[in-house]
């Protein structure tokens, strides 16, 4: 009976808090969403700046809301798929306060043009900023505590997101007008004519048909943890650990229990054993990637003794890193994972 | 006898945990309107407000620099509940290597960023119980970052 009134009385908590949730406005989805990447003020960060004028005039609300919904697949931009509508509508109003003022709207038709001229003219005008299968520019807009040396990262042309937002009138408008306060200039002005434009688009059009290549899919990876059974004991499983670590260009930088810390000290278990290690130019360069890989630092293995057991116990970087949604960080988390399973290999067979 | 009553608190304390919405974002960040010495008290005092124990700090930052590499503050906090990370680290040793909680912290210009795995994304698991423990963890950071938003 009790067990009934507390499920009751905890259904109706839920129940009024969700329709709490649904009331939030734009301002407070935003803080919550936005604001970590795009900046409070809307400057950008990790995320593009939306405040650039250009930017608020020609994307369109549609494009706004598609962005938020689908997101940049492996480009860190998420998709919000449980967002409701009328949050996504009171998130996109709040982002034009920025730019007061109707923004452009395009018509619905599509642009026809020739996609073998397209793809000679994305050779020679686009393929420097937006790579050559049109998956963007390198890096991914990341600034955080690093300098940033432009206001945004030429955007992946080939990514799902990115085409399921962009209408075609939308990226002719983009090629025709440039977009002021960014490297993207005119193409009208550097001599194309209409048709060329047109074609251009329908090239990018195109990219809907390939599949995303290998490296700009996410990494699939069940578990969560790398576990083996060490057949030595903890002692020497620990000292053989260390041992691999350094001979694979690792530098130990700490050693400690697991309760350390948490438990008074010289109560903690020495059976559940932490070894932290350290390569600094690997750290840096993925550092330099996507600074919030602190979530993988330090690389740490742990030997746990119980019931006469030796277990040895790593995190697995390929299934960290799909959450991340940055392809560029793939390669790293599989070399990664590859360097936990060779140590600890090393050291327990 | 005491890990069923461990468990059963946690399924019940759940039913009252303060209602936060249900958005399945892989990672949990927050931007910090603060410098980033003033946010790093600011965690430390949050995590004491919800019972949580910081067990250490490890400063990215200082080992980079030393190595001679450029980087701004950078630090990963640890902490948690002596109990919970025993029984946890008993009980599932796959969490082993995500025990003691972790945030990593590090600043941006005159702000701060926040940023943690989001468990619940991580360990998509059949296990009643083990759902009902990564639900509190994802609970108790999105109390975390809210505070530390400053909403």
């Amino acid at each position: 009976m009790l067990c009934r009134a507390l499920l009751l009385l905890g259904l109706s908590i839920t129940a009024i808090t969700s329709q709490a949730a649904a009331s939030k406005s734009g301002e407070e989805l935003y803080r919550q969403h936005c604001a970590a990447c795009h900046g409070y003020d809307g400057n950008g960060g990790v995320g593009v700046p939306l405040t650039l004028p250009d930017f608020q005039y020609s994307v369109t609300n549609n494009y706004l809301k598609a962005t938020i919904r689908h997101g940049r697949p492996g480009r860190v931009m998420p998709a919000f798929p449980s967002l409701s509508n009328a949050d996504i509508k009171a998130l996109v109003k709040y982002i034009r306060r920025w730019a007061p003022g109707k923004p452009f709207r395009y018509p619905v038709t599509p642009v026809l043009g020739d996609a073998k001229h397209g793809q000679q003219l994305y050779q020679q005008h686009c393929m420097a900023c937006h790579g050559p299968l049109g998956e963007g520019g390198k890096g991914t807009g990341l600034t955080f505590s690093r300098p940033r040396d432009l206001p945004i990262i030429a955007p992946a042309l080939n990514n799902p997101g990115f085409l399921k937002a962009a209408s075609d009138q939308f990226i002719k408008a983009t090629l025709m007008n440039g977009r002021e306060g960014t490297p993207m200039v005119s193409f009208l002005k550097q001599g194309l004519k209409e048709q060329d434009i047109n074609d251009l688009v329908v090239y990018v059009r195109s990219f809907e048909q390939n599949p995303l290549p290998k490296e700009q899919k996410p990494l699939e990876a069940k578990e969560a943890t790398i576990a083996f059974e060490s057949s030595y004991d903890l002692k020497t499983t620990i000292a053989n650990l260390k041992d691999a670590a350094i001979g694979n260009n690792f530098i130990i930088i700490r050693e400690q229990t697991l309760d350390e810390g948490l438990v008074e000290a010289g109560k903690e278990n020495p059976q559940q054993h932490i070894i932290y290690f350290c390569n600094f130019g690997f750290l840096n360069q993925a550092l330099a990637i996507d600074p919030r890989v602190g979530l993988f630092l330090p690389c740490r293995i742990t030997v746990v003794e119980k019931d006469g057991k030796v277990m040895v116990y790593a995190l697995n970087p390929s299934r960290l890193s799909p959450l991340f949604n940055n392809s560029e960080l793939n390669k790293l988390c599989h070399e990664m994972n590859d360097t936990y399973v060779s140590i600890i290999e090393d050291a327990t067979l | 006898m005491k890990s069923r009553f461990f468990w059963h608190a946690v399924i019940l304390g759940l039913l009252f945990l303060p209602g936060l919405p249900v958005i399945a974002e892989d990672l949990l960040m927050a931007r910090v309107p603060m410098t980033f010495p003033e946010a790093m008290l600011k965690l430390q005092s949050t995590l004491k407000k919800y019972n949580h124990t910081l067990s250490r700090v490890q400063r990215v930052d200082i080992g980079l620099t030393a190595k001679g590499y450029k980087t701004d503050k950078y630090r990963i906090v640890f902490y948690g509940q002596a109990d919970e990370i025993r029984q946890l680290a008993d009980e599932y040793p796959q969490l082993i290597p995500y025990l003691p909680h972790k945030i990593a912290i590090f600043a941006e210009e005159e702000e701060t960023m926040l940023v943690a795995v989001n468990p619940e994304m991580l360990f998509q698991a059949d296990d009643p119980n083990l759902q009902a423990i990564m639900k509190k963890w994802h609970n108790d950071l999105q109390l975390i970052f809210k505070d530390m938003r400053q909403e």
